[in-house]
Order: C-alpha cells, then structure tokens, then sequence
C-alpha cells in the first residue's frame, strides 16, 4: 500500500513508524526495567535515601533542610527566616531548600549584589557563632549549586559547635566529637570533598538530650 | 590527602578510564557500523517501520531521512508537551505553553537539551521518559550515523553511496546506547541516584516542619542524558541536584560518561578507514585541548582569579556544591562544554571570569574535544580537511586527506560547515543586545550580562544546552530565537557533512606519494590544532572581548 505513496511521505511514515518504536523501547521498556532492577536491588537509594528516626521518616540524606525558628506570622511567605542556634547551620541557598525550586543564585563573580550579600553574610555568621569574622569559611556565606546541598564544610561545622553546645546546654566537647563522628572523607579518598551532612549531624544531635 | 593531590588524581583517573575504553569500545561501534548482518531485533524494527535494511543510501537520500526522522521527532515531542496535562503521570502539571514546547522540542532533538523550563515544576513524569529520554537517544545516535556516513564517504571509492540511515539509527540505539545506558543506570541507582514514580512527597523535617520531596524516573534518564550528551537535567539543578549526582563517585562517573563515546570514536574512525594512527592524531588534538581547557578552568576557580566575590568569600564556593568542590566542579564544567553536553553540576555564571570565559570558547570550538556523540568527530574531520588544505596551500599541491582529494567542491562544503555557526550565533546574539527588552533579560550588570547572552546564543548554535542561568530566557521571543538557532545550528551543518561524504565517495583514491602530507605524525597534530584555534578562535575574539575578557580585565 505505501508504495504507492509519493518518496517524501513514505519516508516522513517511516520515520514516525521508527520513532514509535524507539518511543516503546526506550521510553517505556527501558525505565521500567530500570526501574524494576533499582527498586528490586536498590530500594534504599532508588528511593530517595530517606532517613528515620524512632520509625519516621524524616527526610532525605541527600537534600538539605532548614533550621530555622518558627516563623512569627506563619502565614506572611515574605518573612525572612531566622536561624536557630539550637542546630546546626546549612550553607545560604538560593531556593530556601525547596525542591520544587532547585538551582543557584546565578550572580557573577564581580556583581556588586554578590560580594554586598557575600560580606552581609559574613558578619552575620560571625556574630551568630560569637568568632571573629575572617574566621568565617567560603562555603558558609555562599550558596550552593542545586540550592538542596546538604553538606558543609568541616571546618564550618566546628565552627559552630560552641553555639550549638551553649544553646542545648551540651558539653562543647560532646557535640565536637560528634561534629568529628560526622566528618566524611572523600569518596574512595581522591573524589570530591571532605564534608559534614548537616541534616544527618542534626539528627542525631536531636537524639543528644 | 592534599586537596591538590586528591584534585590531580580525579584528573588522572578519569584520563586513566577513558584510556582504557579507547580502544574496546571505538573496535565496538566499528563493528556495529559494519557488520553485514542483522540481528533478529533490528530487523523486527525495520520491518515495524516499513524501511529497507538491505538498502544502501545515496547522500541526499540518507540526509532525507535525518531530516525527516528529525522533523517528526520535533512534531511529537511538541505535541507531546502540549497535551502532557491529559495523559498518565502528569502530576498535575498543565500543559507547557506554545512557545516554550517548541524551543524544547528543538532543543531536545537537536541534542541541545537547553532548557527554558524548571523540570521539578513543568513537567510529568511519562513526558521526561517517554518524550525527552528518547531523544536524548535518538538524537545522539543521529549524531554518530551522520559521523559513520562521513567516514564511509573517506572509506568507499567511487560509489554514490553512503550507507543506509535507518539501520545505522537502529543499530547505535540498540547495540550501544541502550545497553551502556542500562548498566550505567543501575550503577547510579545504587550511587544514590533516585528511580521511582513518585511525586513530590511532604515529609516531616528534621527540625520540624515539612519538606517536599520530589521523585521520579531519574537514573535511567541521568544516564543517557551524559552518556548522548545531552545534558538536559531532570531537575532544574541538573547534576548540581543531589538527586541526580548525589556524591563524587556519580559526578566522576557522569563526567566519564559525558566523555567516553566522542573520546572513542576516533578509534572507530581509524578502524573504518584502515589505519589506527589517524584515530589517534585526531585523539590527540582532542586531548590536548581538553587539557588545557581543563586547566585554565580550574586555575582560575582556584585562586579566584579576576573574581571580587570569590576573594570576599575565600573561595570560588557561589554554586558549588560541597561534595564536589572546586576541581571535580571545574573538571565537569570543562568537559561538558567541550562536549555538546551541557548538563551543568555548578552554576558557570558565577565562575571567575577567564573559567567562565573559558567554557563559552569551548563551545565555540564547535564542541570538538572531544565533541558531541558524532558531532564532535564530524566537526574535528572538517577541520582536519580544512588543515589539509592550509597546508596544501603553503606547498602549492593539490590537498588530500585519506587518499581523497580537496577540491573546490569539497572545499566549500567544509567553508560553509565552518561560517554556519558563527554566523548564527552572532547575527543572534546582535539581535539581541540590540533589542532593549531582550537586553533587560540580563541578571547581571556590565560586560557579564553581555556574556549571559553571548552564552546562550554560542550554547543554542552548537548544541551544547548548558547556561549563564541567570539570564531570563523563558520569553517568546528567546524561546523562539534559540529554538531556531538550534535546529539551523544542527541541522545545516549536518547537510554540509553528508554532502561532503556524497562527493569524497564517489572519488577514486589517490595513491600516496613523497608529497603527500601525513596526517598521523606530531606534525598534523600541531597544524590540527592551530587550524582549531585561528580559525575558530579568531571568529569569535571580538565578542569574546566585549564579555569575559572586558571582565576579567577590569
């Protein structure tokens, strides 16, 4: 029956043919069984590496949270939200650690609004965490890639271990040796960074009474 | 461990792997593009789509097919985006407005995967894997059958033909993407990278409170979206989201991924033309370029080179993530624009100004060390033909290139290939600077907000999707502008390519002779990779010069 049909449509319906039959196979057959395999294999991790604590759960390792105080209107989205010097501090993020708004803040490396928010930032930590300014590392005053990172520096976080330890009324030594039992190396000692995650450090300090 | 000890061994590891599948995996898809016979499966598909698999193709009619099989990609994967809202796991999400669905769809089947759209908040699930991640494999399959009809074009003698489309489509689907795809798939997912249909779920936070946390078929589709170079992120983030690159063994992965097939084509081009040295000299431009671009990128981040924020923070930390920091982040951000990849796991607008810099002359290369899946192979072999011929110029002799001549007629294929894209990017990025409400679309002040757009329009024309995010691009106008560049910056080089490969297989072969250049010797590789830099480098100095380097030298 095609032969009949003029070249130029012919091939335009092989071509929408072939497509359907790519559309099948490699999206649909393909991420099922990729799915099937990392569900099966995997569930932890296909799942969104979640963590719980005393049988909840209470979000992901992966994806940062805030550790803020309650907001004094709840309902007023324009309201800055305050840190609280009970936890632990997550770097600044562009999205405010919404995951349904990932992405950074795009700002050059010379914009003015940049280097104005970057020692805004500076003096902030510094005087939340009582150390002298210069003290304060990069990544505490700068924001991440995705705006869901969950990590920070090492030396941040023992930054911040006097704050934290003052405000729980916590030994500093205990919740230093905590921050220590939190220290991840590089991936196989080479990749990356050495890292603290907060949102797991946080945890188990919530389990510190 | 030092931090540059550690940073220098990501390095030399990743040179290690791509060493190693160098040549296993150029033999593969040699043998795939040449093996007599198909298998059961293919024909099954050929037979599904009413083509000839016997069929040997003429140029213009393998380009017919390119065309058509593209045309229609584009048709679909716009429907598909405009009527998401009705069909399964759509979560939701209302249909993607007229304009943005065409610079997607474009963009997707270009292999450029930019992205106007926040995926967390556009998009369903069954629209990412059944309408993007299968372009992100057909697309770069097109971009290694155009390759495979180039080099048959060297290869074959005096015939008009160049091989058949449909069957190279086919056999690069299924005999290569789609199995590296699903073991690599199943490494991330046990890395980290999330594989589900959920939606976003609220969950209780640490502190108190609640977090959405979102889901989806991610593994299967971060995979291919490296391994194509695709680069268009599931999520907004993209490889900076802690769903798709959850640690430095991902990263490291996805950045072997992104570069292991362009690196070993070349060795499938020395294979099909007889002579492993000529895969090698293209390699080795490949490689020196990479590594230098490497370098100027992760020297400049650093030390915070030219940056007032970086020294104001201590560091170039601005839309870094912590698990990667500055060397697997420079790494990334190097070989991603050196390929058409684009997928992005740091922010490049906030990169110091000469890295950042760095990465929009990467793409202007033409993505060509090693390039896209088959487009960057087919970019460096013209320019090869274009060193060729320099050379034969100075000696006063009739050019050849693996025993084909350089005539006028190939000649001015391979000019147009080369004006093509430069041409498109700067009419485009004129049109917009000179039109004051796309001029507004920029975040940033002074001759950083001009590299925002000159990154877009460089990006959209060769293919690449990765972005000065800051700029607004997600207008009509943007959104149709890009989209057009993307399909005329692929498709028109791809007609030169093809035509290129119709008139150097219907030449007889020349013998070789005392005067004939070699293009396997150190020589060829210092010429090669001049040609690279004059030629293509000089086109864009002046833009270049209004951007990053007016910033950089403030």
């Amino acid at each position: 029956m095609t032969r009949s049909l003029p070249t130029a449509v012919r091939t335009h319906l092989s071509a929408l043919r072939i497509l359907l039959v790519f559309t099948v196979v490699t999206g649909v057959l393909y991420p099922l069984a990729v799915t099937g395999v990392a569900q099966g294999a995997f569930p932890h991790e296909a799942n969104g590496s979640r963590i719980t604590r005393h049988g909840t759960v209470m979000g992901s390792s992966l994806i940062g949270q805030n550790f803020a105080l309650p907001k004094a209107h709840p309902g007023d989205p324009g309201e800055p939200l305050r840190p609280d010097p009970a936890w632990f501090q997550p770097r600044p993020s562009a999205g405010g650690y919404d995951p349904l708004a990932t992405g950074a803040s795009n700002l050059g490396p010379n914009n003015p609004v940049l280097v104005r928010s970057v020692e805004a930032r500076r003096a902030a930590v510094a005087r939340f965490d009582g150390v002298a300014p210069r003290d304060v590392p990069a990544d505490a005053v700068t924001a991440s890639g995705s705006g869901l990172d969950p990590h920070i520096s090492p030396g941040y976080a023992y930054e911040q271990v006097n704050r934290v330890a003052k405000t729980r009324g916590l030994r500093p030594a205990t919740v230093h040796a905590l921050v220590t039992a939190h220290v991840e190396d590089r991936v196989l000692g080479f990749l990356g960074e050495r890292r603290v995650n907060v949102v797991q450090l946080n945890a188990a300090l919530a389990d510190h009474r | 461990m030092s931090g540059t000890l550690a940073g220098w061994l990501q390095v030399l590891a990743l040179v290690a792997a791509l060493a190693l599948s160098y040549r296993p995996l150029g033999d593969y898809i040699a043998h795939v593009l040449t093996a007599p016979r198909h298998l059961r499966a293919e024909r099954l598909v050929h037979r599904l789509a009413g083509v000839d698999g016997d069929a040997d193709q003429r140029w213009s009619a393998y380009l017919r097919g390119v065309l058509a099989f593209s045309a229609v990609s584009v048709l679909f994967l716009y429907g598909f985006l405009r009527l998401q809202n009705h069909l399964l796991l759509s979560l939701g999400r209302p249909p993607m407005p007229p304009a943005q669905s065409f610079n997607t769809a474009a963009s997707f089947v270009t292999n450029t995967n930019w992205q106007s759209y926040s995926g967390e908040a556009a998009l369903g699930h069954l629209v990412q894997m059944a309408g993007l991640a299968v372009q992100n494999f057909v697309s770069a399959a097109v971009g290694i059958a155009v390759v495979a009809a180039l080099i048959r074009g060297f290869t074959r003698k005096e015939t008009d033909r160049v091989g058949n489309f449909w069957v190279d489509l086919t056999r690069i689907v299924l005999r290569v993407l789609l199995p590296l795809a699903f073991v690599f798939a199943i490494v991330l997912a046990a890395g980290g990278v999330i594989q589900n249909f959920h939606g976003a779920e609220s969950i209780p936070a640490v502190a108190g409170g609640h977090q959405s946390v979102t889901g989806g078929p991610v593994a299967s589709q971060e995979v291919i979206k490296e391994l194509g170079t695709n680069g268009g992120g599931f999520y907004n983030a993209n490889s900076a989201h802690p769903f798709e690159n959850p640690n430095a063994f991902t990263n490291w992965l996805e950045i072997y991924l992104l570069l292991v097939i362009s690196a070993a084509l070349p060795r499938t081009f020395g294979r099909m033309a007889g002579d492993h040295r000529q895969g090698y000299a293209i390699v080795a431009v490949m490689a020196l370029i990479w590594a230098a671009s490497v370098a100027v990128v992760t020297v400049t981040e650093l030390h915070s080179v030219s940056s007032q924020a970086g020294h104001a923070a201590g560091g170039m930390t601005e839309g870094k993530e912590r698990r990667f920091g500055i060397w697997a982040s420079a790494l990334f951000a190097a070989s991603t624009t050196l390929t058409s990849t684009g997928a992005v796991d740091s922010a490049h607008d906030s990169y110091a100004p000469f890295g950042g810099g760095m990465t929009i002359f990467n793409m202007m290369l033409g993505e060509i060390a090693p390039g896209g899946t088959g487009s960057g192979l087919y970019g460096i072999l013209i320019l090869a033909v274009v060193a060729v011929f320099v050379a034969g110029l100075m000696v006063g002799r009739t050019p050849e290139y693996l025993g084909k001549k350089l005539r006028g007629r190939e000649m001015k294929f391979a000019s147009l290939y080369i004006l093509t894209t430069p041409a498109v990017v700067l009419v485009g990025a004129g049109l917009a600077m000179a039109l004051p409400g796309e001029r507004a679309g920029m975040l940033n002040p002074g001759p950083h907000g001009f590299s925002e757009v000159l990154y877009a329009f460089t990006s959209a024309a060769n293919n690449n999707g990765s972005a000065f995010a800051g700029l607004g691009v997600d207008t009509v106008w943007y959104n149709t502008a890009l989209g057009l560049v993307m399909l005329f910056g692929r498709f028109l080089p791809m007609v030169f390519v093809l035509a290129l490969a119709g008139s150097l297989a219907g030449q007889a072969p020349v013998p070789v002779t005392a005067g004939t250049l070699p293009t396997h010797r150190p020589q060829f590789v210092g010429l090669l990779t001049a040609v690279v830099l004059i030629v293509v480098g000089l086109t864009y100095f002046p833009a270049l010069s209004l951007g990053p380097l007016a910033e950089g030298l403030q």
